[in-house]
């Protein structure tokens, strides 16, 4: 016989919103989408060692409006799980678990992620980098 | 963390240095060893990345088949699958269970390790037959 189906505590819906669970569920997200992001990475290289055709096919693909779309993704993602990695890594060593400096830290990496992701794009999108 | 703190391991226990948690001790270290080495390497990725955005298939190949661009995108394909697989263990530890799981820790395994393979087989490839 099945056990009957209890309430499992604690419920995610009772807590106030804080900036510290959006960040913790954002790193684990981000994450993820960035394994996808592993394999686009080895497409580009597998792709660029095959020859011109195959290269063509991925240039394609990644500079149409999916592409662009995914491209964006996974460079938010990069950032933020960058920035928010070091983050995390201080914590290991220690460093910022007050509340003040837990929440100080959050928007850090949130306006980082913001400024550096326009940044990246807009040096990316007007051309002629390095 | 102080030396002062009450430690409540016999002397063998310390001297062994790994508690109880054995290989998840490695994990939580490797987790953070490949996180510094992407660390270091994302201003790499991201230079390389917008360097080469409008560049043809020749020119992404001469880029690629210069020895310290193949070494670092080595150093970085590697930390970066290293880092995926440990990062989706643990989701998959927290979502998935039983055979369910023991198949996702597979297919992840063996997704990360061909990713890396098959980047280091094209880095390989665009090197050594420049």
């Amino acid at each position: 016989m099945m056990p009957r189906e209890r309430p499992l505590s604690p419920h995610l819906q009772v807590y106030r919103w804080q900036i510290t669970m959006t960040m913790s569920i954002l790193h684990r997200a981000t994450g993820c989408a960035l394994a996808a992001g592993a394999f686009g990475f080895a497409w580009w290289l597998v792709a660029v060692a095959i020859g011109p055709e195959a290269y063509a096919q991925f240039t394609g693909f990644m500079r149409g409006p999916l592409g662009l779309a995914a491209l964006f993704g996974f460079s938010f993602a990069l950032l933020y799980h960058t920035f928010n990695g070091i983050r995390h890594l201080l914590w290991d060593v220690g460093y910022g678990y007050e509340i003040p400096k837990l929440y100080a830290t959050g928007w850090a990496v949130a306006a980082l992620t913001l400024v550096t992701t326009l940044a990246l794009w807009f040096l990316g999108w007007t051309g002629d980098v390095a | 963390m102080s030396a002062r703190a009450p430690n409540l391991r016999d002397p063998l226990a310390c001297a062994r240095g790994l508690g109880s948690a054995k290989a998840g001790s490695h994990h939580w270290w490797m987790q953070r060893v490949t996180s510094i080495a992407l660390l270091l390497l994302a201003p790499w990725l991201i230079w390389i990345v917008l360097h080469l955005l409008r560049a043809d298939h020749a020119t992404v190949r001469a880029t690629f088949a210069h020895p310290l661009q193949a070494t670092l995108a080595i150093a970085f394909v590697v930390s970066m699958f290293w880092h995926v697989k440990l990062g989706l263990q643990v989701v998959i530890e927290d979502y998935v269970h039983g055979w369910m799981e023991i198949a996702a820790q597979l297919a992840n395994s063996f997704a990360c390790i061909l990713g890396a393979v098959a980047s280091l087989v094209a880095i390989g490839r665009i090197a050594f037959m420049a």
